[in-house]
């Protein structure tokens, strides 16, 4: 049954492939500005939002991201709130990502060495103009290459949308095959498109670390 | 509340303690440095002399004991920390300038951040400073083009630039080779003859007795001697002896 695969089926697949890409900026766009959130209640000065953002990241952290997904489309429906196959997939996702880009996040921050903290305070800049001028310009330079890299976590795991039939790249393989029956061949050509949305940005993560690896602070003289 | 302090006195500490865990660092601290004073502050490693320079500016909270600055009450829970930070510049042992910034950009961050100085007004200051300092030619270099000395010079500028009262220098050529301490002292020399009040820890007996009007020896947890810098070639306790003694045979 079925036939061969043609250009039709080629196109699909594309489709699907521009959908993990959307999906992926999706997530990176709400879990970087909630994971933003999290790392800076991270290292809060109040005990009680430490606590709290301490614990949503370990909820989450400790929960596989397929039941999040479930959670937010069939449990939430269950409840009474019916959520698109698009919203619930990129809901979970920025709750994921969210979780472990604070977490990176807030590892770069602390890894500011402490001195910086300290000559900032003495010279009387308050908790918020250290943060936003003498320490996250330094921790964003160390969190970049392990943010990029992370990117390629979340292309990946975008696929597990498909099991709330949001049409991503292997949802559309798996439409292709169910009338072509060729998993092999198909699954294979799923396999090269994350591959080749994947590898590159590893490359490029690997090279950035390689450049923060020469010298601290590599900037051009003004 | 405390009207015994005398009014001149810059820093006061009376009675100071602070424990780390069951480690007794400070015990019982007392000093006062007057209005154009160069206080050194020497003593072995692990004797309290940092910790006691880092509780003038409340880095270390203290457990038991009076710290009065610039009329800030430090060791009160509700000192004003930011009013007491201008007032008082602290200069570390690794310089600690911001290496995303340029000298420049370091040395007017605080002036237009904390104070709201305009950043024509804080650039012209800023070359102010670096002139101060012999620096005026690496405005516009970042931290790490330059040398260790220059760094500890530009951190002093930074400090400079905001004015303190009164400056505290935490060990700021221990990280120098010889060469190069020397053009730092040269610096804190001339802060000197300007007339800035100046708490130092260090470990130069030389710069200690060329710069100091007053010498506070401190050994396990406690003022042992205090005096004039002739202490150093005269010291009255065997403590004291023995420290100049081995810092000698060290130089």
């Amino acid at each position: 049954m079925g036939g061969h695969l043609n250009i039709n089926h080629l196109l699909f697949l594309g489709h699907g492939a521009l959908w993990t890409i959307g999906l992926s900026l999706i997530a990176l766009g709400g879990g970087g500005v909630a994971g933003f959130v999290i790392a800076l209640a991270r290292v809060s000065s109040l005990k009680s939002v430490r606590l709290l953002s301490a614990i949503y990241v370990q909820l989450i952290q400790g929960t596989p991201l397929l039941v999040i997904l479930f959670l937010g489309y069939f449990g939430l429906a269950a409840v009474g709130f019916q959520l698109s196959p698009l919203a619930a997939a990129g809901a979970s996702l920025t709750l994921y990502v969210a979780a472990y880009l604070g977490e990176i996040w807030r590892g770069c921050i602390e890894s500011v060495p402490k001195p910086q903290w300290e000559a900032a305070e003495g010279l009387a800049l308050s908790r918020t103009q250290r943060m936003m001028k003498v320490i996250l310009p330094q921790a964003i330079r160390i969190a970049t290459p392990p943010t990029v890299g992370f990117m390629v976590q979340i292309i990946k795991n975008t696929s597990l949308a498909s099991v709330v039939g949001f049409v991503e790249l292997m949802r559309s393989g798996q439409i292709v095959n169910n009338s072509l029956f060729e998993p092999f061949a198909i699954y294979a050509i799923i396999a090269v498109v994350y591959f080749a949305m994947c590898y590159p940005i590893s490359l490029y993560s690997q090279r950035l670390e390689r450049r923060m690896g020469r010298g601290k602070f590599n900037l051009a003289p003004a | 509340m405390q009207q015994d302090i005398p009014s001149a006195s810059i820093v006061s500490l009376r009675d100071v303690q602070k424990s780390f865990g069951s480690l007794k660092v400070l015990d019982g601290v007392s000093f006062t440095v007057e209005r154009g004073e160069v206080l050194a502050i020497i003593g072995r490693s692990g004797s309290g002399k940092s910790t006691a320079l880092r509780c003038i500016d409340r880095f270390e909270r203290v457990d038991h004991g009076e710290i009065i600055v610039c009329g800030h009450r430090v060791d009160s829970p509700d000192v004003n920390l930011r009013a007491l930070r201008q007032d008082v510049g602290i200069v570390f042992q690794s310089y600690n300038l911001f290496p995303h910034l340029t000298i420049e950009q370091n040395i007017t961050l605080a002036p237009c951040s904390v104070k709201r100085m305009a950043l024509s007004q804080a650039k012209d200051l800023a070359r102010k400073v670096l002139a101060q300092v012999g620096l005026e030619e690496k405005l516009h270099a970042y931290p790490e083009q330059l040398s260790g000395g220059q760094q500890q010079r530009a951190a002093i500028a930074r400090s400079l630039a905001m004015q303190p009262k009164v400056m505290l220098f935490d060990e700021v050529t221990s990280a120098l080779d010889p060469e190069l301490t020397v053009e730092v002292q040269k610096v804190i020399e001339r802060l000197a003859a300007d007339g800035m009040t100046m708490v130092m820890v260090t470990h130069e007996m030389g710069f200690a007795k060329s710069i100091a009007d007053r010498i506070v020896f401190m050994h396990r947890g406690k003022v042992h001697e205090t005096g004039p810098a002739s202490i150093l070639t005269s010291p009255t306790t065997p403590e004291l002896a023995q420290f100049v003694g081995t810092a000698d045979l060290k130089s």
